[in-house]
C-alpha cells in the first residue's frame, strides 16, 4: 500500500508503485491541472512540489511527475496546482503569473506556478537569480519569458520581505493555503512503512528510465531503492569524499562543504538538466545509464572516483570508475549487484577542476560534449592529471593517454597543444544530432583550452593557443 | 556591456509602456489559467466507457504495404477493434486545398509516420501495448527528403507561381554590383505545449460532438463529414481552448478529429485521441524547409534595381496548406524594400516528409531570410554595413509591392528612424566596435531587421467572420465568434470591445468556446486576423443591439435616439445620468419584444487578389516594425547569447497592451528560436532525428535575450484594424531574423576568413565552425 498526502487529503492506493506520479494524479485523481507536455522531463508542464519529512518541518522540491514513479511519493507530501489554490483567490505567485501577462495559453502556467511555489518554500536564497532557477525545468512557447521572468522579480520582491523562513508567514502572505501547516503533523501519523519491494528493474530517481520505458515499468515490476539509507549520506573524511548513489544532483548543490572545495559547482551543476531533475536524478542512475555524455559521469571521471559495488550478498567491491565502461551502454555490473557509492579524493589547494559543457541549448540540453579535468600543479609542474570527456567515443571516456601524458610535464601552451593531439587520437567521435564527428573534434580541443584559460586566466588566453594550433 | 548614456526619449517611453501595462487589460483566462482550472480538451469529463485510441503510423518514409499482421494486436486483453482506410463510410480524404491526402495510407506510404490504422482500447496503455504487436511489411520505394532533389525529380505539388514587377533581367544590365547565392532556412517544430488531440461522443440520431483542440472548426466539421459520407450538420464541433497552435492546428488538428469521430461513428461509443510528444513529433509536419537562389543587383549608391529569386518549398508529402504558404512566401519576398524590378517565383516540392504545415509566419519569414541574406552578402562584398543598404531601399507611401498592391500608411522609414533615434544606434555601434577592439574571446555583433507584413488572409474568400451576441433577461452576455482562443488573447480582445460598446464591466460578459453550431462557416483562427474579423463582427452586433436598446430607452425617456448614451451600466441622456439602469433597460426591452440576440457577418472590404494576373490588393493593411539585435559569441565555445533586442513596433493603435507585448515578445523568440537552436534534422530515409524534446530544443528562460524593449512607434492606426489596434500575432516573429545576422557578424568579427554563409539556423555547431573556418 502506498500512502501519501496529496494536496489536502490522505491516500492509500494499491496501484502498481510503477506507473508515474503524474498518470495517478491526473487520471486516477482527476486533478487535471497537471498537464502533460512530452513525459519525458523536459518541459515541466507536470511539476508538482513533493514534500519530505525533515525532522519537524517538511523540505519541499519541485519534480516533473511524468518521470517520476508514484512508488516515490509513498511518506510524503504531494502538491500540486490545485494544492496551492486558495479560496476564491489568487496566491501571491499566481497574481505576480497574472499581472505580468505571463500567461498566455496556459497550458505550462499550472507548471511555472508550482515550480514558483516550491521556491517560495524552499530554504533556498531569496533573490532573482534562485527563482529562475526554480523555472528552469519549464519551457513555455507562447510568451518569451519577459513577462514570467517579471513575475519572478515580484514575487522575489515580496519574499524578500520576510523575516524568517516560516509556513507561517508564507500562510500569512497567501503563498500557500493554510493547511499546510498541518502537513508535518498529519505526515508524521500516516503509517508510511517500508514498501513491498518485489523484485524488479532498481528505480531511484527514475529520471533516466522513465524516459526510456515508461510503459515497460508501469507495467512490470520495480525496486524502488530512492528511500533507502544505506545508499544515501555524503561523508568527508581525510580529504576523500563518499557519496552514496542515492545523492541526487542537488544533494551535491546544496552541500555546503562539497560547493567549499569546489566554488564552482553551481556553476557546473547548472548546466546539469533542470532544478526539477536534478532533485529527482541519482549519482548512481547517472552512472549506471552508462551514457557516453553523462554529465555527472564526466565529472566524476575527472576526479578520478571510485565506485563500491553490492552484491545481493551484501558483500562489496571496489574498482576505478574509469575502469567500469566496457563498451556502449556496457559495464562491469553483474546480475543483482547495485551502485553503493563513489568516493574521490577532494580538490585541495595545489589542485584545480573545471567541467565544461556545451550543446544546443546551454540549459536543459544534452550535451554535444562534456568535459572534466582535475589537475595538480607543484612547481609550475602538473604532477597529476585526470581529464574526462563525453561525446566523443561509445563510453564517458577517460583520458588515459592525454592524462599520462600531461603528468609531470610543465604547465605551458606547447604542452596544452601537444596533449590536445594526443585527446585528439584518444577520441573517436560520430556524427549525429548533437553534431558532426568535426564539430565534435573541434568542440573537444576548444573545452580543452577552455579548462585551461578558465583556470590560469592569468596565464592562458584563447589567443596563445591560436597562435600555436 | 557598460551602460549606455542616459537617454531620457527612451526612459519615457519605456516608462509609458510600463503604465499602461499596469492599466492593460489582462487575459481573461489567467484566473482559471494559474490555478489549473482552464479546461483543455485532455480535462473535459468524459463520458462513463469511453475508449482511447492509438495511431498506428508509417515506419518507413515510402514504399508499398505488402502485408499488415493485425492478429496479435486485435488479440490484445481490451483492444476494442482497429480501424483502417476500408472501414472510411465516406472519402478516405482529408486535403484541404488539394485532394491528394488520405486518412489512412491505402496501397502505399508517402511519409515517415503517416497513419495507417487506429487502435481503439479500453485505454491508451492498452493500445499503445498492441500498436507494438502489429507486423508490416513495406517494400522500399525511392524517397525523397529535400527540396533540391524534388525538383530534379520534377516532384511537385502544383505548378509553380510567380510574380513579377518592372524588367528584371533589363534591370541587372544596368546594376553596378550583382551578387547570387543560395540560401537555406530550416523547419521549425511548432511544440505547442498542449500536443493534438480530439473527443468525440456520439449524439442520438446519428450525430456525432467532436471537442478539439483545433484551430479550424469548420475544416474539421466538413472533414468528418466528407470522410463519414454525412452531412455537415450531423457533425458539432466544439472548442475551448488550445494549450498553443502556432498554426500547427490550423490543418493539422483535423485528422485526429476524424479518427475519433469515426471510431465513434462505428462504435457508438465516446472516443478520445490524445496524441503523446513523440508521435505528434513524428506524425505531423512542420515550417517549411526553404532552399532558395537568389540574384540581387544594387546600384553604386546602393539602391536595389532588381532581386530575383526562387524558392524551393519543402512541402513534404502532401499539399496541406503549402500552395498558399508558397504565395504568402512571394508577397514577402521584399520584405520592407521597394525593389522596382522583381521576380520571384516559387515551386512547392512534393518529399517524403511529413506534410508541412501553417507555422506563425505562413511562408512570410522563409522570403524575408532571403532579402535579408541577398542584402547581407552585397554588404559583406561591396565591404560595407548591411544596415546601410537596408535603409537605402525601406518603403515609402505609393510604393508599388511586387504584387501590384500599393503601400499606404507606411511605417517601414518610420520604426527605422525611430528606433535608430531612440535606441541611440551611434553608441551601440560603438559599444559593439570597442567591444570587439578590446577582446579576443568574445565578440560582439549588432543587425538591424525591419518587418513589412500583410494582413489578411491572402485567399481572399476566406476573409470574414460572424459573431452571435445574446443579451439575456439579466443584462449579462454571452458572445459566441469564429475566434479560436489559443493564448493570444483574442477573447479578452472580443470582451473588450462589448463592454466599451455597452459599457458594463467585463464580468458581465462571457466569451462562449468557438462551436459550429453556434457559429458556422468560418475560417480558421489563423493569419493574425482572428481579432480583426471576429472583432469587426462583434463590434457591429454589438451596435446593432445597442441601437435598438437606444430605441427602447428613448421611448422609456420620452427623448430622441441621438440623446441617448450608456455608461457605467446607466442611460444618459444628453450627458446626463437618467434613473435608468442597464438592467432595467433589458427587462423593458423584454417586455416589448426587442430582440436581444444579434448575429452579425463581417467581410474585409477593397480587398482582392486575381491569381491569373497575380495582381491586386490583397491585404487589408500592413504592420511595420524595425528591431535592433545584439549579441555576444563566445569565441572559445562557439556559444552565444543575445544581449537585447531593441524593436519599435507598429501596433496602431493598441487596444490591450499587455496582450500585444506578449505576442510581440512570444513572436520574437520564436523567431529568435527559429534562426538559431531549433533544428530539425531527418536521415536520409525520412525518419525524423529530432523526433523529443530532448532532441529538439526550443528556447528556455536562459536562451532568451537579456533585454527585450518594444516601443510602439506613433501612428494613426488603421481604420481595416479592430479599433485601429494592429494584427500583431505574426509579424514580430521576423524580427527573430535578426538574429542569424547579428551572430554573423560577431562571426566575422572574430574570423576575417569567414565565408558568409546563409544556412538557418545558426546553432552553436555552425558558430564555432563558422568562427574557425580556415580559407
Amino acid at each position: 500500500m502506498i500512502t501519501f498526502i496529496l494536496n489536502n487529503k490522505t491516500i492509500s492506493t494499491t496501484e502498481h508503485s510503477g506507473m508515474t506520479l503524474l498518470d495517478f494524479v491526473r487520471y486516477q485523481q482527476r486533478l487535471t491541472g497537471t498537464k502533460i507536455g512530452c513525459r519525458e522531463g523536459d518541459c515541466g508542464a507536470c511539476t508538482l512540489l513533493v514534500g519530505t519529512p525533515n525532522g519537524d518541518t517538511i523540505k519541499y522540491q519541485s519534480i516533473t511527475s511524468c518521470i517520476s514513479p508514484l512508488g516515490n511519493a509513498h511518506g510524503k507530501h504531494v502538491v500540486t496546482v490545485e494544492g496551492t489554490n486558495l479560496q476564491d483567490k489568487l496566491t501571491t505567485a499566481q497574481e505576480a503569473m497574472k499581472a505580468n501577462y505571463a500567461t498566455q495559453c496556459g497550458f505550462c502556467t499550472p507548471g511555472f506556478v508550482v515550480s514558483l511555489t516550491g521556491f517560495a518554500l524552499s530554504d533556498s536564497e531569496k533573490n532573482y537569480k534562485n527563482a529562475i532557477d526554480a523555472i528552469s525545468g519549464n519551457i513555455c512557447r507562447c510568451t518569451g519569458y519577459k513577462s514570467i521572468e517579471k513575475a519572478a522579480q515580484q514575487l522575489v520582491d515580496k519574499l524578500k520581505t520576510q523575516e524568517n523562513n516560516s509556513l507561517d508567514w508564507l500562510i500569512k502572505n497567501e503563498f500557500i493555503p493554510a493547511y499546510f501547516e498541518t502537513i508535518p503533523k498529519r505526515l508524521k501519523d500516516i503509517e508510511a512503512n517500508d514498501l513491498n519491494q518485489p523484485k524488479g528493474k532498481y528505480i531511484s530517481g527514475g529520471t533516466d528510465l522513465y524516459v526510456q520505458q515508461a510503459d515497460h515499468l508501469a507495467d512490470n515490476e520495480v525496486h524502488l531503492i530512492a528511500e533507502k539509507d544505506y545508499l544515501k549520506g555524503i561523508t568527508i573524511k581525510n580529504g576523500i569524499c563518499t557519496i552514496g548513489t542515492n545523492a541526487t544532483v542537488s544533494d551535491l548543490w546544496n552541500h555546503t562543504e562539497i560547493n567549499s572545495y569546489f566554488p564552482n559547482l553551481k556553476k557546473h551543476l547548472k548546466l546539469v538538466s533542470s532544478e526539477q531533475i536534478r532533485n529527482m536524478a541519482s549519482l548512481g542512475g547517472n552512472l549506471v545509464n552508462a551514457s557516453p555524455i553523462g554529465d555527472m559521469t564526466i565529472f566524476l571521471l575527472s576526479l578520478n572516483s571510485t565506485i563500491t559495488i553490492l552484491n545481493t550478498e551484501e558483500k562489496e567491491r571496489t574498482i576505478a570508475l574509469k575502469n567500469f565502461y566496457q563498451g556502449y551502454k556496457t559495464f562491469d555490473l553483474k546480475e543483482g549487484e547495485l551502485l553503493k557509492a563513489v568516493s574521490f579524493k577532494l580538490p585541495t589547494k595545489d589542485s584545480f577542476f573545471n567541467f565544461e559543457k556545451v550543446c544546443k541549448r546551454t540549459h536543459l540540453d544534452i550535451a554535444s560534449v562534456n568535459a572534466a579535468i582535475h589537475l595538480s600543479i607543484e612547481n609550475k609542474t602538473i604532477s597529476e592529471a585526470h581529464i574526462s570527456i563525453g561525446g566523443v567515443a561509445a563510453i564517458p571516456k577517460y583520458l588515459h593517454e592525454t592524462s599520462a601524458f600531461l603528468t609531470g610535464k610543465p604547465l605551458t601552451t606547447e604542452t596544452i597543444i601537444e596533449a590536445n593531439d594526443i585527446l585528439q587520437k584518444e577520441i573517436t567521435p560520430i556524427s549525429d544530432v548533437r553534431g558532426t564527428n568535426d564539430y565534435k573534434r573541434l568542440l573537444a580541443r576548444q573545452l580543452f583550452f577552455a579548462h585551461f584559460t578558465t583556470l590560469f586566466p592569468k596565464q592562458f588566453t584563447l589567443k596563445d593557443f591560436l597562435q600555436h594550433a | 556591456m557598460h551602460k549606455n548614456k542616459t537617454n531620457i526619449k527612451l526612459d519615457t517611453k519605456l516608462e509609458a509602456v510600463s503604465i499602461a501595462l499596469k492599466k492593460s487589460i489582462k487575459n481573461l483566462d489567467s484566473y482559471t489559467h494559474v490555478r489549473g482550472e482552464s479546461l483543455y480538451v485532455d480535462d473535459v469529463n468524459i463520458r462513463q466507457g469511453t475508449f482511447h485510441a492509438v495511431v498506428f503510423d508509417a515506419p518507413k518514409a515510402h514504399g508499398k504495404i505488402k502485408s499488415i499482421d493485425y492478429t496479435k494486436a486485435e488479440a490484445l486483453q481490451g483492444v476494442e477493434r482497429i480501424f483502417t482506410y476500408k472501414d472510411v463510410p465516406g472519402k478516405n480524404e482529408i486535403g484541404g486545398i488539394i485532394a491528394d491526402e488520405p486518412l489512412f495510407a491505402e496501397d502505399e506510404v508517402h511519409f515517415w509516420g503517416m497513419p495507417i490504422a487506429l487502435i481503439v482500447a479500453e485505454s491508451e496503455f492498452i493500445a499503445r501495448k498492441a500498436r507494438d504487436l502489429i507486423e508490416i511489411n513495406i517494400e522500399d520505394l525511392p524517397v525523397i527528403t529535400t527540396a533540391k532533389e524534388a525538383k530534379a525529380k520534377g516532384s511537385f505539388i502544383n505548378a509553380p507561381r510567380s510574380f513579377s514587377l518592372g524588367n528584371t533581367e533589363k534591370a541587372f544590365a544596368d546594376c553596378d554590383y550583382i551578387f547570387e547565392g543560395e540560401t537555406f532556412s530550416n523547419g521549425q517544430e511548432h511544440l505547442y505545449i498542449e500536443a493534438q488531440g480530439a473527443y468525440a461522443e456520439p449524439l442520438e440520431n446519428g450525430n456525432i460532438k467532436i471537442t478539439s483542440s483545433t484551430q479550424g472548426p469548420t475544416a474539421v466539421q466538413k472533414t468528418v463529414a466528407q470522410v463519414l459520407g454525412v452531412a455537415m450538420h450531423k457533425i458539432e464541433v466544439d472548442v475551448t481552448r488550445l494549450g498553443g497552435g502556432f498554426g500547427g492546428k490550423e490543418d493539422q488538428a483535423t485528422p485526429w478529429a476524424v479518427m475519433a469521430a469515426l471510431a465513434t461513428y462505428h462504435l457508438n461509443q465516446s472516443v478520445k485521441l490524445i496524441l503523446n510528444r513523440h508521435d505528434d513529433l513524428r506524425m505531423t509536419g512542420k515550417r517549411h524547409p526553404y532552399e532558395s537562389t537568389y540574384k540581387i543587383g544594387l546600384s553604386k549608391d546602393l539602391k536595389i534595381l532588381a532581386y530575383q529569386t526562387e524558392f524551393l518549398q519543402n512541402s513534404g508529402a502532401a499539399a496541406d496548406l503549402s500552395p498558399a504558404i508558397a504565395e504568402r512566401t512571394l508577397f514577402h519576398a521584399t520584405n520592407s524594400y521597394y525593389v522596382p524590378n522583381v521576380t520571384t517565383k516559387v515551386l512547392s516540392c512534393k518529399t517524403n516528409l511529413p506534410p508541412n504545415t501553417a507555422f506563425r509566419g505562413f511562408g512570410g519569414p522563409q522570403g524575408m531570410f532571403v532579402i535579408e541574406s541577398a542584402i547581407a552578402k552585397a554588404a559583406h562584398e561591396i565591404g560595407v554595413p548591411t544596415r546601410k543598404i537596408q535603409e537605402a531601399n525601406l518603403l515609402d507611401e505609393n510604393d508599388t509591392f511586387s504584387y501590384g498592391q500599393i503601400a499606404k500608411k507606411v511605417e517601414a522609414k518610420n520604426t527605422w528612424h525611430t528606433a535608430k533615434n531612440i535606441f541611440n544606434i551611434d553608441a551601440l555601434e560603438q559599444e559593439v566596435a570597442d567591444f570587439n577592439k578590446n577582446n579576443t574571446a568574445f565578440k560582439k555583433g549588432i543587425s538591424f531587421m525591419p518587418i513589412t507584413f500583410g494582413i489578411s488572409f491572402t485567399n481572399t474568400p476566406m476573409n470574414h467572420a460572424r459573431a452571435l451576441v445574446h443579451i439575456y433577461l439579466d443584462g449579462s452576455i454571452g458572445i459566441s465568434t469564429a475566434a479560436v482562443e489559443m493564448g493570444q488573447g483574442v477573447n479578452t480582445k472580443m470582451m473588450q470591445i462589448a463592454a466599451a460598446i455597452f459599457s458594463i464591466p467585463i464580468e458581465k460578459i462571457k466569451i462562449e468556446s468557438t462551436n459550429t453550431t453556434r457559429v458556422a462557416n468560418t475560417s480558421p483562427s489563423a493569419a493574425s486576423s482572428t481579432a480583426d474579423l471576429n472583432g469587426k463582427a462583434t463590434l457591429m452586433a454589438c451596435k446593432s443591439l445597442l441601437e435598438r436598446l437606444k430605441t427602447v430607452a428613448s421611448e422609456a425617456l420620452h427623448t430622441s435616439e441621438k440623446s441617448i448614451t450608456l455608461k457605467e451600466e446607466t442611460v444618459y441622456v444628453n450627458g446626463e445620468k437618467s434613473n435608468l439602469t442597464w438592467t432595467q433597460l433589458i427587462s423593458k426591452a423584454m417586455l416589448q419584444r426587442v430582440a436581444l440576440t444579434e448575429n452579425a457577418h463581417y467581410a474585409t472590404p477593397e480587398i482582392h487578389f486575381d491569381k491569373t494576373k497575380e495582381k491586386g490588393h490583397p491585404f487589408a493593411y500592413h504592420v511595420y516594425g524595425t528591431a535592433i539585435t545584439t549579441t555576444t559569441i563566445d569565441c572559445t565555445r562557439g556559444t552565444y547569447e543575445f544581449d537585447s533586442v531593441k524593436i519599435v513596433h507598429d501596433y496602431g493603435k493598441s487596444m490591450s497592451e499587455g496582450i500585444d507585448l506578449g505576442q510581440a515578445e512570444g513572436a520574437l523568440i520564436q523567431g529568435i528560436g527559429w534562426m538559431t537552436l531549433e533544428e530539425i534534422a531527418y536521415n536520409k530515409d525520412g525518419r525524423l532525428l529530432s523526433n523529443a524534446l530532448s532532441t529538439y530544443k526550443v528556447p528556455d528562460i536562459f536562451s532568451v535575450p537579456k533585454t527585450v524593449e518594444v516601443i510602439p512607434v506613433e501612428t494613426e492606426g488603421n481604420d481595416m484594424a479592430i479599433l485601429k489596434s494592429k494584427a500583431v500575432g505574426e509579424p514580430p516573429l521576423m524580427y527573430g531574423i535578426g538574429a542569424y545576422f547579428a551572430l554573423q557578424n560577431a562571426i566575422k568579427a572574430f574570423n576575417p576568413n569567414y565565408d558568409v554563409k546563409f544556412h538557418a539556423p545558426m546553432t552553436p555547431e555552425k558558430v564555432l565552425t563558422g568562427l574557425y573556418q580556415k580559407q
